[in-house]
């Protein structure tokens, strides 16, 4: 079940990435893919010292760049999109191959190229060396707000069992011939899908009971996790602090 | 530690209307170990539901040794009785099995060194030691029974109830299943369709049907009385013959 398996987009490995608590690694993240996002679309060299600090990062992390590369066909909808910019744009053009192209719109697809290809290479790390729940855990540590904590974590766990009951109801209605081709025959999938939710309600409520039983108060305990240690959030900040300082000399240089 | 359980003229309708409890009284010993038949929708689940306070009655009372189950009550009473529920999945909501045991003493307010003991100590009663890291979602249907259970034993509690606990076990699981429940000391009240289980673990059983106790004693004595069984819809397994005297 590759698409309810909460693990799917975890690589096992052993290295010094894989080992940083979860919430060094978020801020990281965060402050990497700022960076990126701040920095003006002509500093073209700002983009390649990007490449060569992600780049790293992959390296380090242990994972193979076909694998980032294979996983970065999750922008492709945005990249596709971003093809059209060149030619829906105005302003000054240019000819390239016969076909005049708007130069601002150029600038713009290669801004939508550069920094979706960068920030998600930068989630792809991030996803790869830490597992779901540590992520959850290390945005708790981050003071993200309980609510969303605990939202997150029943959502994790319970995903795989909606997603499997999800495909027991399609094997019980195509066993009794169901083999949707048009909108008129949609009717079933509606009832399904209203049938799983009321089973997902259900089963909350008897989550919550189990919860009651075992003296749940409405906080949800927090558990002695290793946190980041000073020598890690070092590492954060020399890695934050290379792409602040790229984004900083881009702006500028603008 | 174990705990006497006393229900009164409990007396339970939902929300809706349906009522589900019509006056019941049982009063379990300290220790004892005491299997509760019946039809679907008898109203077992209702009153397991009721030990701990998760449902409170429309009248009468439950009392868990000297305290009754009242409002003010419940952090103590939701210690004492541990309830394991029908599907384990929704008893193990945690990201893996060490916190999942660990939720109910932290609830109470254990932590640190305490807290780990009582979870290895939990897992080990289970047998399920080498379950500590595993994330819920991928155990077996006998290695989720087990983790559940130990959900609740982290509690120490006096009082075990079970609902159903092996209704989606293969054979070895049911087998293990009985090997962890019969060194247990605390109370336990064992909800349960499979008489063969009730009959091995539980000494004495009661007879549930549309909200009351139609019948209460020996386990054996119930299960020999075939109009007894027909009456309240249940069935030994085929092919299955009791004696007079304990086959072991």
């Amino acid at each position: 079940m590759g698409a309810g398996h909460s693990h799917a987009l975890y690589v096992h490995e052993h290295s010094p990435i894989h080992r940083l608590a979860p919430e060094a690694k978020i801020v990281a993240a965060l402050g990497i893919v700022a960076s990126i996002a701040v920095t003006p679309r002509q500093a073209v060299w700002g983009f390649g010292l990007y490449a060569i600090l992600v780049a790293g990062l992959v390296t380090l992390s242990r994972l193979s760049p076909g694998f980032v590369a294979l996983r970065l066909v999750a922008i492709a909808p945005f990249v596709f999109f971003a093809l059209f910019i060149p030619f829906i744009a105005g302003g000054e053009t240019t000819e390239v191959g016969g076909v005049s192209l708007s130069v601002d719109g150029l600038w713009g697809m290669w801004n939508v190229l550069a920094k979706a290809t960068l920030g998600a290479s930068v989630s792809i790390v991030l996803t790869a060396t830490t597992e779901i729940p540590d992520i959850i855990r290390g945005m708790g540590v981050l003071r993200v707000p309980a609510l969303f904590i605990s939202i997150a974590t029943f959502m994790v766990r319970y995903l795989e069992l909606i997603v499997d009951e999800l495909g027991r109801m399609r094997v019980a209605m195509s066993s009794r011939g169901y083999d949707p081709r048009w909108m008129s025959q949609a009717r079933p999938v509606a009832s399904a899908a209203g049938a799983l939710f009321v089973r997902s309600y259900e089963r909350g409520e008897r989550i919550h009971a189990a919860m009651l039983s075992r003296g749940f108060n409405g906080a949800m305990p927090t558990f002695n996790h290793q946190r980041a240690d000073a020598r890690e959030w070092a590492a954060v900040f020399v890695v934050i602090a290379c792409a602040a300082l790229i984004s900083a000399l881009a702006l500028l240089a603008a | 530690m174990s705990a006497r359980v006393v229900v009164t003229g409990l007396e339970f309708a939902y929300p809706d209307g349906r009522v589900a409890l019509r006056g019941v009284d049982l009063t379990i010993e300290a220790g004892e170990r005491v299997a509760v038949l019946g039809p679907n929708g008898a109203g077992k689940t209702t009153l397991a539901l009721h030990l701990n306070g998760i449902h409170e009655p429309s009248s009468g009372a439950v009392t868990i040794g000297e305290m009754p189950v009242k409002h003010e009550n419940l952090a103590e009473i939701r210690r004492r009785v541990g309830l394991v529920f029908q599907d384990s999945n929704d008893q193990l909501f945690m990201p893996n099995v060490g916190e999942d045991v660990a939720f109910g003493p932290a609830n109470l307010g254990i932590s640190g060194v305490e807290l780990e003991q009582r979870v290895t100590r939990a897992l080990q009663a289970v047998g399920g030691g080498d379950l500590i890291s595993r994330p819920s979602h991928h155990l077996s249907g006998g290695e989720r029974r087990r983790a559940a259970l130990a959900t609740v034993l982290a509690m120490e509690p006096d009082v075990l109830v079970f609902d159903e606990p092996s209704s989606d076990l293969d054979g070895a699981g049911r087998r293990e299943l009985v090997a962890t429940l019969a060194p247990l000391e605390m109370t336990q009240l064992i909800i349960t369709h499979d008489l063969p289980l009730a009959l091995e673990l539980c000494p004495r059983s009661v007879i549930m049907r549309q909200g009351q106790v139609v019948a209460d004693g020996a386990t054996r004595e119930l299960l020999m009385d075939a109009d007894l069984l027909a009456e309240n819809r249940l069935e030994l397994p085929f092919g299955f013959r009791l004696g007079t005297s304990p086959e072991r």
